[in-house]
């Protein structure tokens, strides 16, 4: 008896306090800044800036040793599929000293089994699978990350 | 007047308003011909290479100038459009035997189409492209580093637009030599 007393208590004080926070926060977000903002659920959220593919530039720093290197460029209306790699047209063994692209890595030739091949493997063909361009976007959290110390003068 | 003058001078006037009406239909008729709406009333047209067009930069792009089927595929100048007309009637010939009516028959084909197209832009210096390309008018330092690079090393050795631009606006076939894809 008195233990269900106390419960009541307890659950009315809750809500005076909960009642007027909830309100507050309006549209019943109960006052939380989310990271698109404290905005009302029920209102439609405002449409980001639209972020625009980085142009042509000089090769990206890495971030960690194992980090898949980024596209410089726009890749844009670049075909991979059965037909064509447009990513290889510039990027594979027989055409990088002439195009002054980055060459594809000898890793790449390698099927899940370990046989070295003689052309880039089934497996790495799908090139923005790993490898992607870049959109002008910040971060959407500030954070201190820095490369690991063997990159420092990559 | 003379009796006979007055004859000659009906007959030519007749000629002269029928020279218009025919000319001016047959000009009506080739014109006709060469929308996109003629082209892709053949199914074989819309639903391949037209498909592929519309996933393109000539199909969509920010200034929202695009190009039609007969900008690329049909000449512009005169002399060279009635040739290309009258090739045209062979297009006819395979539309009624059905050589490419199915999607696989296409596929099976298209390397040997593509070629065809292929070499036509390369004798003619891909003049259908540089109705609207015109190297002159290129300004390279308003292109990105690798189009700077390769347009100004392209246009050096002679290059002509079709020896890289291959399967812009439609996908390649299956089975070429990708060595002849230099981009």
């Amino acid at each position: 008896m008195k233990k269900g007393t106390i419960f009541v208590v307890l659950f009315v004080v809750g809500l005076l306090i909960g009642a007027p926070q909830s309100q507050a926060g309006s549209g019943g977000v109960g006052g939380l800044e989310s990271m698109r903002g404290g905005q009302d659920l029920y209102e439609d959220s405002h449409a980001p800036t639209f972020k625009r593919w980085q142009q042509d530039q000089q090769p990206l720093k890495r971030s960690y040793l194992q980090q898949p290197p980024l596209v410089p460029h726009t890749t844009e209306e670049y075909r991979i599929n059965l037909r064509q790699n447009k990513c290889l047209s510039c990027h594979s063994w027989s055409r990088y000293k002439d195009s002054g692209a980055t060459k594809i890595s000898l890793t790449h030739f390698r099927s899940r089994f370990g046989t070295e091949l003689a052309d880039v493997s089934p497996l790495r063909y799908f090139c923005t699978q790993c490898h992607v361009p870049q959109r002008d976007a910040r971060p959407l959290v500030d954070n201190t990350f820095t490369p690991v110390e063997s990159l420092a003068s990559h | 007047m003379s009796e006979s003058n007055k004859t000659s001078l009906k007959v030519m006037s007749t000629f002269f308003i029928l020279g218009i009406i025919f000319w001016g239909g047959f000009h009506w008729a080739l014109e006709i011909t060469n929308t996109e709406e003629f082209c892709i009333s053949c199914h074989e047209m819309e639903d391949n290479v037209y498909q592929e067009l519309r996933q393109t930069v000539h199909f969509t792009n920010g200034s929202g100038v695009r190009a039609t089927c007969p900008d690329c595929h049909v000449p512009k100048e005169w002399h060279y459009k009635i040739i290309r007309k009258i090739q045209a009637s062979n297009e006819i010939l395979h539309k009624i035997l059905g050589t490419i009516d199915t999607k696989e028959k296409f596929e099976s084909k298209r390397l040997q189409l593509a070629e065809n197209v292929w070499k036509a832009m390369k004798e003619t210096d891909s003049r259908e492209c540089r109705n609207c390309h015109d190297n002159d008018s290129m300004d390279f330092t308003k292109q990105g580093r690798r189009a700077f690079d390769n347009h100004q090393r392209g246009f050096e050795a002679g290059k002509t637009c079709i020896d890289c631009h291959k399967g812009i606006a439609h996908a390649l076939p299956m089975g070429m030599d990708h060595n002849s894809e230099i981009m």
